[in-house]
């Protein structure tokens, strides 16, 4: 695994900040934008070029961000997972963003407003397209047999992990590196912004007066590989995705259904597919955005579910913000820790449940728990719904 | 596992509205772009609607719908979507809107529009449909990733009957400006059906929105079957390339003779174009050959054309003349096979078959 985000730059310092319970979340150093020191964003804490730096990469004009942040995280799944040591097996790419390289476009456009027919760097333009940050993590890592890009909004990276599990199972991959990765820009907080979804203050995941999201930007990619890999290799699996399940709300391009009814359904197809029962399912990691619609609508639909037995859930939203595309594989990665270390973080800035709900998160970090199963939520614009499962080996 | 295509929806630069016709009459626009031949859009959309949905919106859901009709399903098992850059007019709205109102609260309508998942979940929420919205994004292999998926669907899962499954792109004004001063393009206007004679540089770009409803079973309408799709990221040279295409065939049992027409992806860029006339000398020198983006343009969803093309060809037993590369007499076509690439980086092969 390998995730850069808001709470650090590798999967060590994010577990660090998860069991200390620290927020990536702060007001904005990075963003050139108007709403700085008005509203707070989960930022990876280092310019482009800090990032460029790290990344050993001289010349980055033609770099998006999105890109960066993925490179960056790509590189540390690939040498968490040993990549290298197996050559010859089938190796592919499926990775998710939404925004590509609009972080760029939007120091192009401005220039280009003004004068269409020379105004703005056009090496700002050449990253532009979703798959502009795929094929530089797979180029940066030699990656050829399987190379594509997922877009479903928040739901994204979800999709991507998924997509590459059935590679995997059809036999067409040995190992596939699965995630998103997105950064955060202009055009997506004035976009949340407009819908009047972003908190001024620390966001508040499944509060009675939770007021939206807090935008934030990372990277998190896993190495998912077949059971003859890692036989083979003699890994030690860190987990096993046992089950997931995409479905479609159908009932509005952004907001979702009140019964949160493609929800329901994503989590019934994950549960359906891993052959568990809910009762198997010891902690929920929720989508969570804190806004007023999702928690409401999810918490419906865990409600549905579970019904009185709903498990322990948070949504670690509060740490590491609302990373969109990014969002269903740094939860991923998460569940993952969550699993491997017996832990459970806590939901951060919990006061009052729903009261149409009365569900109340997970508020203090839990150690030395035996978890079997973790179900992650993903929901996206556009009616997008995806559920894991992930279970321990 | 091969899928049926048995029904299609397809708004191009070309009379392709109607399925009863192919390529009768064949449209030149005589400039430097092709754009589509929209459609009244009110034949497919309800007003309110309407009134909101963007320009690929409109395109993307009306070919949906025409698709769906011609199949008469109401409720696919999947809904797939391949496109290259999304929806770039919303995109291009909002980036302005942000400037000028200097990142004051603006109209949310283009940024909730923008997603590029807009097309497929529109359509889902058209239909009320439930199942399985995917869409993806990868340059020149975006509607290629669409087929895999869906071809992977029909073998994972018996129960999966119908996938509703597009390519669409769109053509925007500040795309052409943009795309123009990086010289992707021939300039002035010129005859696009003489686009292999005119030697400037760069090439045409167009723009399409080409559904089709991929089944496990044939329909009444069926007009093809879809065998395989094949995709290679960067390949190293030639013979990496011409091995791609041998053993993509050799999957399928067949050899290079048994191709009874193959389809390039030839797009006036003459740097470019080398690949596909030296993958040509090396592999295809005895079968028949024919191209098809002097008819919609290049885009990097422009192989739904293209599958569009081949389903017609075999359904209709007819190949036009328009699309030849070279005069031939066309025997029985029984297998029809596209090699595409876009940017000579991603490469990919689409084989369909008579049924």
């Amino acid at each position: 695994m390998g995730m850069v985000s808001a709470i650090g730059f590798d999967v060590p310092q994010a577990l660090h900040a998860l069991r200390h319970c620290q927020t990536g979340i702060g007001p904005i150093r990075f963003l050139h934008t108007r709403h700085r020191g008005m509203l707070p964003a989960a930022e990876v804490k280092a310019s482009d070029d800090d990032l460029a730096t790290m990344l050993g990469l001289d010349d980055i004009r033609d770099f998006s961000r999105t890109a960066l942040l993925g490179m960056m995280a790509a590189r540390e799944a690939a040498a968490h997972a040993r990549l290298h040591e197996q050559p010859y097996l089938r190796t592919g790419i499926v990775s998710a963003t939404s925004v590509g390289g609009i972080d760029k476009s939007e120091v192009f456009f401005g220039e280009f407003l003004k004068d269409q027919a020379r105004g703005g760097d056009l090496h700002h333009m050449v990253s532009h397209d979703c798959g502009d940050s795929t094929e530089r993590i797979a180029d940066d890592l030699g990656i050829k047999d399987f190379v594509s890009t997922i877009s479903t909004a928040c739901s994204s990276s979800a999709n991507a992990i998924m997509l590459g599990a059935r590679l995997i199972k059809a036999g067409m991959l040995d190992r596939v590196l699965v995630g998103g990765s997105d950064a955060i820009t202009r055009y997506t907080l004035n976009g949340f912004n407009s819908l009047r979804i972003v908190d001024e203050h620390w966001c508040r995941p499944f509060d009675q007066n939770r007021n939206g999201l807090n935008l934030g930007e990372a990277a998190a990619y896993l190495v998912l590989e077949s059971a003859r890999a890692v036989e083979e290799s003699r890994k030690t699996p860190l987990a096993e995705l046992s089950g997931f399940g995409n479905a479609n709300d159908a009932y509005h391009q952004t907001a979702s259904s009140p019964d949160g009814a493609g929800a329901l359904r994503a989590m019934q197809l994950a549960l359906h597919q891993s052959g568990l029962t809910a009762s198997h399912i010891d902690y929920i990691n929720a989508h969570g955005t804190a806004t007023p619609n999702n928690d409401l609508s999810e918490g419906q639909a865990l409600k549905n579910l579970f019904k009185d037995y709903l498990p322990r859930f948070s949504s670690t939203k509060s740490y590491t913000g609302h990373t969109l595309a990014a969002a269903g594989s740094v939860e991923a990665v998460i569940s993952v820790l969550s699993l491997q270390h017996g832990i459970i973080i806590p939901n951060l800035n919990f006061k009052d449940p729903i009261t149409e709900l009365e569900i109340a998160p997970v508020v203090a970090f839990e150690e030395g728990i035996a978890l079997r199963s973790i179900l992650s939520n993903s929901f996206g614009f556009g009616g997008n719904c995806s559920a894991m499962i992930f279970s321990s080996c | 596992m091969p899928a049926y295509i048995n029904s299609i929806g397809n708004i191009s630069p070309q009379h392709s509205l109607d399925n009863n016709l192919f390529l009768e009459e064949i449209v030149d626009q005589y400039g430097s772009h092709l754009t589509c031949k929209e459609p009244n859009y009110r034949d497919y959309i309800a007003g309110a609607n309407l009134r909101r949905m963007s320009r690929v919106i409109k395109l993307g859901v009306s070919a949906a719908k025409i698709c769906l009709e011609e199949a008469q399903v109401d409720n696919p098992d999947a809904i797939i979507v391949g496109t290259g850059l999304g929806c770039m007019e919303d995109t291009d709205k909002f980036l302005s809107a942000i400037y000028e109102s200097n990142e004051e609260i603006i109209s949310p309508t283009q940024f909730i529009q923008s997603t590029h998942n807009s097309v497929a979940s529109q359509i889902a929420i058209m239909l009320g449909c439930n199942n399985y919205n995917f869409t993806y994004v990868h340059r020149g292999f975006s509607f290629e990733s669409a087929l895999f998926d869906a071809l992977l669907q029909f073998a994972e899962d018996e129960s999966v009957k119908n996938i509703l499954l597009g390519g669409i792109d769109e053509i925007t004004p500040n795309y052409l400006s943009i795309t123009g001063r990086l010289r992707q393009w021939k300039p002035n206007e010129y005859s696009q059906l003489s686009l292999l004679a005119n030697h400037l540089r760069g090439s045409l770009p167009g723009e399409g929105a080409a559904f089709f409803m991929l089944g496990s079973e044939q329909g009444p309408h069926t007009y093809a079957q879809l065998q395989a799709v094949g995709m290679r990221y960067k390949p190293a040279d030639e013979s990496d390339i011409t091995r791609f295409i041998t053993q993509f065939l050799a999957g399928q049992d067949l050899d290079i003779q048994d191709i009874d027409l193959v389809l390039l992806g030839l797009n006036g860029n003459t740097e470019l174009d080398k690949v596909y006339y030296r993958v040509r000398d090396l592999l295809f020198k005895h079968n028949h050959l024919g191209y098809f983006k002097h008819l919609c343009g290049e885009y990097k969803t422009a192989t739904a054309f293209g599958m569009w093309l081949a389903a017609q060809i075999l359904h209709k037993q007819r190949v036009p003349e328009v699309v030849k590369l070279e005069p031939f007499q066309a025997k029985k076509i029984n297998n029809v096979l596209i090699y595409n690439n876009y940017s000579n980086i991603n490469h990919s092969l689409l084989l369909l078959r008579n049924v």
